[in-house]
């Protein structure tokens, strides 16, 4: 028999408190918290098995390599990459999304005149990297608009036709979300690729939101570029992957250079790895690496357990009325069709800093703010809101305490 | 008059009243509202002192006595609250005074989270920028 107790049990933070009351942990989106078995790896590795890895012939050397590369390859399944190869191990998304970014303009696949296709609803991390390409080379940024806001329609999805109209005026690239920070709505990033590659045009998903409530399977979704972070699924802080396929990464010249990229340096001429290692410059943060392994498997069985799905389905219908029962209160894309458990919103008469400052004395961890994505929080809402985002570990009850809290800070800011 | 110092311990003494989290943002929430808001004209951006989450204007003059007079207002309550504590600690002081205080009494009502220079409500900012209309007005 399932009980969320038994997902909570894998989690210290499940005790924990604050100002008093136990802790509603409710800002999963920013970052996840860890299970004891990505911990305990964590601890064990730094322990007993730190060496730097790919380099010397000693075991503790070859036992770190070993973690680390079980890593990549849990990643590789996870996302059913056809190969490890594809895996670049990163820092995390945004630097996974900058170096497609770097690198593309290294190798000339963008220059001047060209477009680059992006949503309003990007996280920065999915921005700025491409306007600093857009600087370097004389591109433009292609920004498709999404359906979101007060009093228009509000189903968060991307304007088709606007992006297929963009697709056609010189984009070279499309990067693109797959499941918005703010908006939480599931992108048709199937239908979004297929008709970008009918123009021959490659491109990347923001996987940062998606790769944690939707199952991916890079080959059957086509996309040439896939970026996520390890520590809102489960792993660390500091470790990304970035999915490439093949022939883009093969193709791609490195923009980062240093120790483990190389296969032969003379002070005249370098000659690179190959792929995957011609991207990771420098001592990789093998403990991160090894410790998606059992982050993704964690993840992985929480996925495939038809209870915890169904869980997840029962929290966002007691978010769905938590967030009715509050007067005056937008929710962003609140006529998604198809959406994770992550709720941007503001409250008439309420500043989202206020409540969030509120909700930490009653034990509720909110986020406020732009949330790192400003253009579009800017347009639908003046600069600031507030996002509650749950996982598999939160549960029904918090969503009520949430519930009471938010009814409750209403009334103390608008008296 | 009573010293910077005296002020500072007078509001860790009404704080003190409070033993709930809640009914001390209750209590600064009631100061908010009381703010002595600036006009609408003066909230420009050269008075605006931006924190992340919540705008703060923040104006200062001197009288003929060298004391110096601040009016604010915050797009945000209870930083709106915070300010008016700073505006009863340093209103009508001179700037060799302002310059000279120790500000403890943010840190004794248990509200040291908002001095955080990352903090959202721009009270660091605010603070340093009291200081240097104090600076400013000490030449002039």
């Amino acid at each position: 028999m399932y009980s969320t107790s038994q997902i909570r049990d894998n989690f210290d933070f499940a005790s924990r408190t604050v100002a008093g009351k136990p802790l509603v942990y409710f800002d999963n989106a920013a970052t996840s918290q860890r299970p004891r078995c990505v911990l305990d790896l964590q601890d064990g590795l730094c322990r007993r098995h730190n060496a730097n890895i790919h380099r010397a012939v000693h075991t503790l050397s070859y036992e770190a390599t070993d973690f680390y590369e079980k890593g990549r390859v849990a990643a590789q399944k996870f996302i059913n990459a056809a190969s490890p190869d594809e895996i670049v191990l990163t820092s995390g998304a945004t630097a996974a999304v900058n170096l497609v970014a770097q690198c593309l303009a290294r190798g000339g696949f963008i220059g001047r005149g060209d477009g680059i296709l992006i949503t309003e609803a990007e996280h920065h991390s999915n921005l700025v990297p491409w306007q600093m390409v857009c600087g370097q080379v004389g591109a433009h940024l292609e920004v498709v608009p999404v359906r979101a806001g007060k009093g228009t329609a509000n189903d968060g999805a991307v304007d088709m036709d606007a992006y297929q109209a963009a697709l056609r005026r010189g984009v070279k690239m499309v990067a693109i979300t797959h499941v918005s920070n703010i908006l939480g709505v599931v992108n048709p990033v199937r239908e979004m690729i297929r008709e970008a590659h009918a123009l021959d045009i490659p491109v990347l998903l923001d996987g940062a939101q998606g790769i944690v409530h939707r199952r991916v399977d890079v080959q059957e979704m086509d996309c040439d570029f896939y970026a996520f972070s390890g520590h809102k699924i489960y792993a660390p802080t500091g470790i990304g992957v970035l999915y490439g396929k093949r022939q883009w990464l093969e193709k791609l010249p490195p923009f980062m250079g240093g120790g483990d990229m190389v296969e032969k340096v003379t002070f005249e001429k370098t000659t690179y790895a190959d792929i995957p290692l011609k991207f990771e410059a420098g001592t990789s943060n093998f403990v991160g690496g090894a410790c998606l392994a059992p982050a993704l498997e964690f993840a992985a069985s929480l996925a495939s357990d038809g209870q915890v799905r169904l869980h997840e389905q029962a929290l966002m219908e007691a978010m769905d009325r938590a967030l009715e029962s509050v007067d005056g209160l937008f929710l962003a894309a609140g006529e998604a069709a198809d959406r994770i458990p992550l709720y941007s919103f503001t409250i008439e008469g309420v500043h989202p800093l206020d409540a969030a400052t509120l909700m930490d004395k009653m034990g509720v961890a909110l986020r406020s703010g732009h949330m790192c994505a400003e253009p579009i929080v800017d347009r639908i809402a003046g600069g600031s809101m507030l996002r509650a985002s749950l996982m598999p570990y939160n549960t029904v009850e918090e969503v009520e305490v949430f519930a009471g809290a938010l009814q409750k800070v209403v009334k103390m800011l608008r008296k | 008059m009573k010293s910077i110092d005296d002020i500072q311990r007078e509001i860790i003494k009404e704080f003190a009243v409070y033993d709930e989290w809640l009914d001390k943002y209750e209590y600064l929430i009631d100061l908010g509202r009381d703010l002595p808001l600036i006009k609408e004209s003066d909230k420009t951006d050269a008075n605006l002192i931006e924190g992340c989450q919540s705008r703060v204007w923040l104006t200062c003059t001197r009288d003929e006595e060298g004391c110096l007079h601040f009016a604010a207002d915050s797009d945000a309550i209870i930083t709106k609250g915070l300010i008016s504590l700073l505006i009863r600690v340093f209103d009508g002081r001179s700037s060799e005074e302002i310059l000279n205080a120790g500000l403890f009494f943010i840190d004794s009502i248990g509200l040291k989270e908002n001095l955080s220079p990352t903090r959202a409500g721009g009270l660091a900012a605010m603070i340093k920028r009291i200081r240097a209309f104090a600076e400013e007005f000490r030449e002039g």
